[in-house]
């Protein structure tokens, strides 16, 4: 199938479709401006959820049981989960799945796997497009589980409506968020198996890291924040509470107070008019990553084979810095000169 | 556009451990493929859904209980009234000789015995997938 017969099948419904222009976005596809381009309309009305948090503290537990309540309230969802490929053979080991086995057999659910592909951040370099495509084809939630290697997680804060980070008790006596700076992302705090020794004073150490990081916190998002409204009577108001909870996802417990607070952030987002501008970050980054990656491109393809040649050598017979060959192409200094 | 081999290892039936179907999901994580492990007690109709849902290039399906002759027919009429007719689908375990001849006729590529080596599997899915020049 060509790919505009894909965009026309997957925005109708169509699951083979669907599946295969995320494929084509992983594979980094010569069509995926065009395919954007016809995506990007229809994006928007679609909550976009993130679950981030170390290894083992039970993402894609949590994942299943929140779906089955928004099952419930029939919202359908698709999930993105995300994790790590192996640097040296550059294959994956997605094993999110395992723990979805209940949602099988529900067309109102699409669960895709996905390796970071060398991309850091816990995230894959296809998951935007991914997110935005399950959008536009008419999913309610999009959950997207990342990576959860502990530190660098924050890029999903700027993908995702609401973010949701996971803790577990016995981890070590320090809160891994705190560690990996991902604390500030947080607009849900969940500590899950709540039924494991530990989980209160889990909850006591989170609780006072919460407290004193809380004008960290209001600063980070002011500064990210363009559209928070200028009215001071109403500044208290405009300000989210960061939730803390408590979840015990093998049996689903406390999880309709973690749906009650995704919906109360939603709709807080909604009232103080962030509910774009949440996500609109993502596209200075899109287009920055987009263009930079296609100059880049351009300027290589301009090069003649003995150019190209020239200069990697001179980069790895360690003739000249790589800090100072490309300042020399940006004033426009062939390489191919040899002073 | 990087293409990267993506294959679904699945354990259907009622049988409790998963190790062969661990080892050689492994093998081929380290051989460059995204290998999407499911896990045990799947049914025909979850391994054709999530094969879907992942747009994999193979389907794996290491059975040791015997119901190979009703399984893997019903796992292949899925995945073509899927629209998946040209994925990969290879079987392990234990398959009598008598029932391989069948099962190929019915689309199976490969089937591989518990002695198989990781690297047959390997093989055999990089020479199948292998882009003609
Ligand atoms: N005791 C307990 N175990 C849980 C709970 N939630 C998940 N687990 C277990 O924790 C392990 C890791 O869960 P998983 O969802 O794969 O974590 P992930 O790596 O963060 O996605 C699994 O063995 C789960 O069964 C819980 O609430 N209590
Ligand atoms: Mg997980």
């Amino acid at each position: 199938m060509q790919p505009q017969e894909l965009i026309y099948k997957a925005l109708a419904g169509d699951r083979l479709a669907l599946t295969r222009l995320l494929s084509l976005f992983e594979n980094q596809t010569d069509d995926l401006a065009e395919i954007m381009e016809q995506i990007h309309p229809h994006t928007g009305k679609a909550h976009r959820i993130g679950i981030t948090g170390a290894p083992g503290t039970g993402k894609s537990t949590l994942t299943t049981c929140l779906t089955s309540a928004f099952r419930k309230q029939d919202k359908t969802v698709a999930i993105l989960a995300i994790d790590p490929s192996s640097p040296f053979s550059g294959g994956a080991l997605l094993g999110d799945r395992i723990r979805m086995r209940e949602l099988a057999g529900d067309s109102g659910v699409f669960i895709r796997s996905m390796a970071t592909r060398g991309h850091t951040g816990g995230i894959a370099s296809a998951a935007y497009q991914a997110i935005a495509l399950f959008d536009a084809v008419g999913f309610d939630i999009v959950l997207i589980e990342t990576v959860g290697a502990g530190q660098g997680e924050v890029e999903i804060a700027s993908m995702a409506h609401t973010t949701i980070v996971v803790e577990a008790p016995g981890l070590g006596d320090e809160i891994q968020a705190n560690k990996a700076g991902i604390l500030e992302i947080a607009d849900i705090f969940v500590i899950n198996k709540a039924d494991l020794p530990g989980a209160i004073q889990t909850e006591n150490a989170l609780r006072s890291v919460f407290d004193v990081n809380h004008n960290t916190v209001h600063k980070h998002l002011r500064d990210i924040d363009i559209s928070e409204p200028k009215d001071e009577s109403s500044s208290h108001e405009v300000q989210w509470h960061c939730q803390i909870l408590k979840t015990v996802a093998r049996t689903c417990e406390g999880i309709d107070n973690l749906v009650t607070a995704i919906h109360e952030h939603a709709s807080h987002l909604i009232k103080t008019d962030r509910w774009y501008a949440k996500v609109a970050l993502q596209y200075d980054r899109q287009f920055e990553s987009h263009l930079s990656k296609a100059l880049f491109a351009s300027w290589k393809a301009s090069l003649t084979p003995e150019d190209l040649d020239n200069l990697n050598k001179q980069l790895n017979c360690r003739i000249h810095a790589p800090e100072f060959l490309a300042e020399k192409v940006l004033n426009g200094v062939s390489i191919s000169q040899k002073k | 556009m990087e293409k990267k081999i993506r294959v679904l290892i699945a354990k259907p039936g009622l049988d409790g451990h998963d190790r062969g179907a661990k080892v050689i999901a492994r093998a081929l994580r380290d051989a460059g493929m995204e290998v999407i492990y499911t896990g045990l007690r799947q049914t025909a109709e979850m391994i054709a859904e999530a094969a879907l849902q992942e747009d994999v290039d193979v389907v794996g399906l290491s059975i040791l209980s015997g119901a190979h002759m009703t399984l893997v027919p019903k796992v292949l009429d899925l995945l073509n009234a899927n629209g998946q007719d040209n994925v990969l689908v290879l079987v392990g375990g234990i398959i009598p000789e008598a029932d391989i001849p069948l099962l190929k006729e019915k689309g199976v590529f490969e089937v591989f015995g518990p002695g198989a080596f990781t690297t047959e599997v390997v093989n055999t899915i990089q020479q199948a997938l292998a882009q003609p020049a």
